[in-house]
């Protein structure tokens, strides 16, 4: 049917298809782009693609550290070990004592890394979200909270860990508005409570930045038409702000949760290094890349990559987060949903779009 | 008549338009107020802390008193003490985020005018790149590029520890998408019909793109340059990786390894003054650009 459309129209102005006229404005845009790219993309490679590469094939390999029958020596190098740094959390664990009892080193900071996302980001959400709703509906002082709420995402990670371990500190102001002698700074379940309220102080009011710009893009005829029908406050927050807000806030969720997941920052120099209740699998990568032990650390560090891939691509799946946010490359999957759709209908091979009809080349 | 009856309705429209002062209108208007109190108090008190702290006398690091008695500035002076070497620290973060600042600006202007007004194709796979690559652990990256700079491959015999060049190359993987992206939300945001008006009157793309989009990109380019320098700055797992001699801490380095010129007791006073000093530049550039900044943040995430 569309096939039909096409060649009539091909049919009744035949220049356009025999012999196209130069098009200033989309003609050439390719190599254009290509030339504009190649620096930013050459540099990704080198700093990005050429490490990750060169990660995956760290970990696969380790230091000798026996030494050789014959000579009694420990040889230089190191031996191909095939998938050994990784199953050597399970073959031979190296056992620590953290908030998940006496178990592998990696897997507690595995847990620690886990448990910290999901709780930080929680907290962060909800009060992200509620400090939007406060602002939004401010009248005066609007400037003053946008310039407060900067402060804590300007102030460097490692200033605020230090600020946050004098608060923490046992003498410190913390223990004394509570009333308390809690250890927060030792290795114990408080110095991870105290490592979670220092990032959602630092991050809470990022979510609430973004969110906000969420909320103003709402119009407010919605809500006028909602209290018009009887829509309570509740309603009109869970019906109408919420879904509206959706696509900012999952990015914006997305973005921090990803950034939880790697912290290295806030525990390392509030807490310190081999706290084994707060030690993230960044961290321990980290020591053991102190230690020489590129293997182990790069198969820790790809351990973490891996789990990271696993929540954007749960995110991105599921959630639908529009991360990239290019219209005509969302056109464009839309444009390839549809065909597909139409070819299973008809129960037909077709050739999926490259590009849409808005690019400028003419559709065959 | 007809006037009057126009003056009755005018005067009654008034009454209607009038917003409603009851009860409710109050609660709303002081719930308002205390969340924005709230978020205020949340925001600042802690940095409060940190002034108050540095501003006590050094013997006095873990006082709790709310108000610094008295107030003394003997711990900024011993901020630059020369056992911490935090002078020297600060050259070295401005060096290191002024040059990838303006390098990751060099290459993000060119690529994110591709990114958000030419049609190629791949440009979603290259979309996805980048953003991928704001999202991948560092530490993945670091580890290779220790070994690397360690002169441990020996296909590249180089020592490159303690260098400026450790330190900036590695800064771009994160700060070069981060630069990009923000460019890329601001060049959309731009009408396409400029470049349009400027090509029918005889611009070519290249002039178009020259004359009439950098000029008009050139707050949007400023903003994104401060997110990025700021974003290096605070970059500590790469300054502490690549720079392990005093000489070639960056500030936050040198912050989470202060010593301190008073006894052998954790200087906070010290510490905290340092902590003043590296963030004070940082706030006072935020508030004065925080219009551009919030829709720098923003532009990324919100459409």
């Amino acid at each position: 049917m569309s096939q039909g459309a096409a060649t009539t129209i091909a049919g009744n102005t035949p220049p356009f298809t025999e012999k196209r006229k130069k098009n200033l404005l989309s003609d050439g845009q390719g190599t254009l782009a290509g030339f504009l790219i190649s620096p930013t993309m050459l540099v990704i490679l080198f700093v990005v693609g050429i490490p990750i590469l060169l990660s995956l094939r760290e970990s696969v390999f380790r230091k000798f550290t026996t030494p050789d029958p014959t000579t009694g020596m420990i040889p230089e190098g190191e031996s191909f070990v095939g998938l050994q740094n990784f199953t050597d959390i399970f073959a031979h664990p190296q056992a620590v004592d953290g908030a998940w009892g006496n178990i592998d080193r990696l897997i507690n900071s595995f847990l620690n890394v886990t448990f910290f996302t999901i709780i930080c980001v929680a907290i962060e959400t909800v009060i992200g979200v509620a400090m939007a709703l406060i602002m939004a509906r401010a009248f005066r002082g609007k400037g003053f909270v946008r310039a407060a709420i900067l402060v804590p995402w300007a102030i460097p990670t490692i200033v605020s860990a230090r600020m946050w371990g004098l608060i923490f500190d046992a003498d410190g102001v913390m223990n004394k508005i509570l009333g308390q002698q809690i250890l927060w700074l030792a290795d114990n379940s408080y110095s991870q409570w105290a490592v979670i309220i220092a990032d959602t102080w630092k991050t809470a009011p990022f979510i609430g930045l973004l969110t906000l710009a969420g909320l103003q893009t709402i119009p407010s005829d919605v809500y006028e038409a909602a209290r018009v029908d009887g829509a309570n406050a509740w309603q009109q927050f869970v019906r109408i702000t919420l879904p509206m807000v959706k696509p900012a806030l999952v990015v914006a969720v997305l973005f921090r949760t990803l950034d939880t997941m790697r912290m290295f920052d806030l525990p390392w120099g509030m807490i310190g290094q081999g706290k084994y209740y707060v030690e993230t699998i960044s961290m321990f990568a980290y020591i053991e890349n102190n230690q020489l032990r590129y293997g182990t650390a790069a198969a820790y560090s790809l351990v973490l990559f891996a789990y990271i891939v696993l929540v954007a691509f749960i995110f991105i799946r599921l959630l639908g987060a529009d991360v990239i946010g290019d219209e005509e490359t969302r056109a464009i999957t839309e444009q390839r949903k549809r065909q597909k759709a139409l070819a299973k209908a008809e129960n037909r091979k077709i050739k999926l779009a490259k590009t849409t009809i808005t690019s400028g080349e003419f559709q065959s | 008549m007809t006037a009057a009856t126009s003056h009755v309705a005018a005067a009654e429209l008034a009454a209607l338009n009038k917003p409603r002062r009851d009860w409710r209108f109050w609660l709303g208007k002081t719930g308002i107020f205390l969340g924005m109190t709230f978020i205020i108090l949340y925001c600042i008190a802690p940095f409060y802390w940190m002034v108050v702290s540095s501003l006590r006398l050094p013997t006095m690091g873990r006082d709790t008193s709310f108000w610094p008695n008295p107030v003394s500035f003997e711990n900024y002076p011993a901020v630059f003490d020369p056992i911490n070497g935090f002078g020297r620290a600060l050259v070295n973060s401005v060096i290191v985020s002024l040059s990838t600042t303006l390098v990751t600006l060099l290459f993000g202007i060119l690529a994110a005018y591709a990114l958000a007004r030419l049609r190629f194709r791949f440009k979603g796979i290259v979309l996805a790149i980048i953003i991928g690559c704001s999202m991948f652990p560092g530490i993945t990256l670091l580890i290779p590029l220790f070994k690397m700079f360690t002169g441990a491959y020996p296909w590249m015999p180089i020592n490159w520890m303690n260098t400026y060049q450790a330190l900036i190359i590695p800064s771009l993987s994160f700060g070069l998408p981060l630069c990009v992206w923000n460019l890329t939300a601001f060049f959309r945001q731009l009408p396409v019909e400029l470049e349009q008006a400027a090509m029918v009157d005889g611009c070519t793309p290249g002039q178009a793109f020259r004359k009439v989009i950098l000029p008009l990109a050139a707050p949007g380019v400023f903003t994104t340059a401060i997110i990025t320098f700021i974003a290096v700055w605070n970059e500590f797992m790469i300054a502490l990786t690549f720079g392990t001699q005093q000489n070639m801490y960056t500030a936050v380095v040198a912050i989470s390894k202060f010593t301190g010129a008073y006894g052998f007791d954790t200087p906070w006073g010290t510490i905290m003054a340092a902590g003043v000093l590296v963030t004070v530049p940082l706030i006072i550039g935020v508030l004065i650009f925080q219009r551009r900044i919030v829709a720098g943040l923003t532009a990324g995430g919100v459409k």
